[in-house]
């Protein structure tokens, strides 16, 4: 493919998380877990050695979906839950690319869902980061898929009724290649999760647990609840899935990482020129 | 149903119209291909439109075949032959296949009387025993027996056909031996049919010529005009194109990603655009619908990807396997927001190769999205046609070469156009963004960005020059008459022309490609002196002629010649609106 294939910048100085941060103040608000999570992705970044016109960051629509202008990397704020085939694209077509999506429960796991599960199938390598708050934001308070089904709001009065959406089971059961939970009140442990799911091949899915504190404020407690997982990481899908089923919700750490061969496309090696396919149609 | 009043032959030895039906999976299909196949060794042209119920296997198949002395590029008015293999819900084709009194009707007299619907129009009747006839040769098909009665009837050599059943057999010597004797058993029992239609006349071998659809042609039109990416999703009647880049990509190193839904199609190649690489969807009425979302982004991010639509039978699921020029208003006006973007339209299966590669150029050098309406016509129709010349049109992004300090993604340029930056080029990162934004590309909700950016992606399609490949333009452009059309109805429309010009009226025929941005002072140049404009469309609401009047005064006296799918707009239609409007 005529992708152009990555560059090293003139001035090869070594990338500081710092060299990750652009200058465009968020639009979060004060005490959002999302700039933890920010910080945690740019500090990744930097312990990969990647530099910043090498990685894409995708996003779709929400609060946690404005993460790509927040860095220095190339950016693709793109509609609401697409981010993934978006990402998707962009990695077969350029696989020389580091590609992170990024969003949030809403965006994911509701209208996004479908991509959710295929992109989980597809297994393109591309690291895939929710940051979720069981609550969507943007809109100022509404049930999402990850709500508890007895939270009371405006759209959905004594709460949805509705069974909470498992993300980790199902990135497990649709088979993605590297499932973890991570906690944004614990930046750097966020950032080693990142930087191993970026390493990892194949689709790779983290859950960040990341307190909305304007409008789920009962969120704060998250930190006090939280815990590293008792066993580590495990490469068999039957014990990641019943240790994902029989956790508490608050179990950190890389619960699955598998081996699956990631979606390869032969992209750019040619055999035939495009003129001799004339050949198919010429009596 | 428009059966022409004279009731004549409009087709003479030099021009043969074959319908073969029957239940699907009677091998009607294969049957047709291979008489398209033979025809165009023999050296002669023709095509063949594909008409089937919407079962996958036992719903009734038409494969209806038009072979003639010189290349054509539609269906005729009538059908000088319609064979039944057997007579399955063939009477569900009446409209589709009109006969007349000089048309011969080929039935199996073991598979019951033809359809009254036929028979009452007053056409010969003849019988060939298909399934006995089958029956006698050990692992023969009755359609093999129908291959070899239509060969004859259509005036074809037998050598021709032996080919291509030669061909078509490969590798397994009985199966092969069987289909030749069940050919030649068909060409002894037309022997008694009482039939003088067969074709005469000059074969052109040498000639350089394609057997191709449209689909096909669309998809070697991308690839020509640069892309390398493609996502789908599978879609009637657009699957084909897909089932052939899929290997062709592959081949020139590209890759087809086929996506859960058509909101990940457009989405991923909205993606792999970004990063550089030209991309293109293909799908229908029902997937466009999908899209529409998707394709706003790609007009804000300004990300150029080509979306090829092959329109069929509408709204809703509609009528899937057939066709129709009904998805003209969600292609034009389909988003929300000012959203200024490419529509273009291939104008005969030929053209679907350089209007396709064409889109790609337009959406490359613009930054937009191209639509391309194409249609179950000349998507699916498969025919031979004379090579069809080179065009130039390449996609050529205006992309940033190296990195610049304070680089502005989407700097208000003089022609709106602004240099891109591909993921990999240091210093030059930005965020594409379908939120409103400032020359940089950062989120802003303030009126005077706004504006901005809408007049800077209006003015890259305002000022850009489309050159001569907006339409075509044939006939006498002195004529008051003039026909304006656009799609598949322009072979029809062309057909009509030069029947009129035979009679000595004078008209001329304007067939345009590019749907938007409107082109009215070119049209009116086009249609300058004209005193009758037909417009001429395949859909219930004129679509087409609403869109026209919404930019442009059409002079004189205007009237829309329009019905919707899955029936063609035949050239005798347009002849008669013609002539009686001048008698009026």
């Amino acid at each position: 493919m005529e992708g152009r294939m990555n560059t090293a910048s003139p001035a090869a100085v070594p990338c500081t998380p710092q060299t990750f941060k652009s200058d465009t103040k968020p639009i979060w608000c004060p005490g959002c877990g999302d700039y933890s999570v920010l910080s945690s992705l740019t500090k990744a970044l930097a312990m990969l050695d990647l530099r910043p016109e090498n990685v894409v960051v995708v996003s779709g629509i929400g609060c946690s979906s404005r993460i790509p202008a927040y860095t220095t990397c190339y950016g693709f704020h793109g509609v609401h839950g697409r981010a993934l085939p978006a990402a998707t694209g962009l990695k077969v077509a350029r696989p020389d690319l580091t590609v992170v999506a990024a969003g949030g429960d809403g965006d994911g796991y509701s209208i996004g869902g479908n991509h959710f599960l295929h992109a989980c199938r597809r297994n393109v390598d591309l690291t895939y980061i929710v940051m979720d708050n069981h609550v969507y934001g943007m809109t100022k308070g509404q049930p999402s898929p990850t709500t508890e089904p007895d939270w009371d709001s405006k759209l959905a009065p004594g709460g949805t009724r509705m069974r909470t959406f498992h993300p980790m089971v199902i990135a497990l059961a649709a088979g993605a290649n590297f499932v973890a939970r991570a906690f944004s009140g614990d930046p750097n442990g966020t950032a080693k999760i990142i930087a191993d799911a970026i390493r990892n091949p194949g689709f790779s899915f983290v859950e960040i647990l990341s307190p909305c504190v304007t409008l789920r404020p009962e969120q704060r407690e998250w930190k006090t609840q939280v815990h590293a997982a008792p066993v580590g990481t495990t490469d068999d899908p039957a014990r990641a899935a019943r240790r994902i089923m029989t956790d508490d919700g608050f179990n950190i750490g890389v619960l699955y990482a598998g081996t699956r061969p990631p979606y390869h496309a032969v992209v750019g090696v040619g055999t035939r020129r495009v003129d001799d396919l004339e050949t198919e149609f010429a009596l | 149903m428009t059966v022409p009043s004279e009731s004549a032959r409009t087709t003479g030895p030099s021009d043969i119209s074959i319908a073969l039906t029957g239940s699907g999976g009677a091998g009607v299909m294969t049957a047709g291909n291979l008489l398209l196949e033979a025809a165009a060794r023999a050296g002669w042209y023709g095509l063949m439109v594909r008409s089937s119920g919407p079962q996958i296997r036992g719903g009734e198949a038409a494969a209806l075949l038009r072979i003639a002395t010189h290349p054509v590029e539609c269906l005729s008015d009538r059908f000088d032959v319609l064979i039944g293999v057997d007579w399955q819900n063939v009477h569900r084709f009446a409209q589709e296949i009109p006969v007349d009194t000089a048309s011969l009707l080929v039935g199996d007299p073991d598979q019951g009387e033809p359809p009254e619907v036929f028979v009452k129009r007053g056409a010969q009747l003849a019988q060939v025993p298909f399934k006995k006839t089958a029956k006698a040769i050990p692992g023969s098909w009755p359609n093999m027996i129908m291959l070899g009665v239509a060969a004859s009837l259509a005036g074809l050599p037998a050598e021709a056909v032996e080919q291509v059943v030669r061909k078509a057999n490969k590798g397994s010597g009985d199966a092969l031996a069987a289909n030749l004797a069940a050919v030649t058993a068909g060409f002894t029992a037309a022997r008694n049919l009482s039939f003088a239609g067969s074709l005469g006349g000059a074969r052109r071998t040498e000639h350089p010529r394609w057997l191709i659809t449209g689909n096909q042609a669309a998809g070697y039109g991308a690839l020509r005009g640069g892309v390398r990416f493609v996502a789908a999703y599978p879609i009637t009647p657009a699957t084909e194109v897909l089932e052939w880049l899929a290997p062709m990509l592959t081949e020139i190193g590209g890759a087809l990603v086929q996506a859960e839904d058509e909101l990940a199609s457009i989405n991923m190649i909205i993606g792999a655009s970004f990063g550089g690489v030209p991309s293109l969807t293909a799908t229908a009425g029902p997937g466009l619908s999908l899209m529409t979302e998707a394709i706003g982004l790609a007009v804000s991010a300004e990300v150029p990807v080509v979306i090829l639509d092959v329109m069929r039978g509408g709204p809703s699921t509609g009528i899937p396997a057939k066709g129709e020029q009904s998805d003209l208003n969600i292609a034009l006006n389909g988003l929300h927001g000012d959203a200024p973007h490419v529509v273009v339209a291939p104008n005969s299966i030929a053209d679907c190769l350089s209007t396709t590669q064409w889109a790609v150029h337009l959406a490359e050098q613009l930054q937009v999205p191209a639509i391309v309406l194409s249609d179950q016509f000349l998507g699916q129709t498969r025919s031979v046609i004379d090579r069809p010349a080179d065009v130039q049109f390449m996609g050529a992004r205006s992309v940033l070469e190296a990195g610049v300090q304070g680089y502005n993604r989407y700097a208000l340029t003089e022609s709106g156009v602004s240099p891109m930056a591909i993921p990999g080029t240091p210093d030059a990162a930005y965020t594409a963004d379908g939120l409103e934004h400032n020359e940089r590309g950062v989120p802003s909700s303030q009126s005077t960005d706004h504006s901005a950016q809408l007049d800077k992606r209006q003015r890259k399609l305002l000022g850009f020059e489309f050159g001569s490949h907006w339409a075509e333009i044939e006939g006498d452009g002195d004529a008051d008459i003039a026909i304006l059309t656009f799609g598949s109805c322009t072979g029809p429309a062309r057909e009509a022309l030069s029947r009129l010009t035979a009679q000595g009226i004078r008209a001329r025929l304007i067939s345009l490609r590019l749907l938007a941005p409107a082109q009215p002072e070119r049209l009116a140049a086009a249609l300058a002196g004209a005193k009758r404009v037909l417009v001429v469309e395949q859909n219930h609401s004129g679509q087409f002629l609403r869109h026209l009047r919404a930019d442009s005064d059409l002079p004189g006296e205007v009237r829309s010649l329009r019905h919707p799918g899955p029936l063609p707009i035949r050239a005798a239609e347009i002849c008669r609106e013609i002539t009686e409007w001048k008698a009026a």
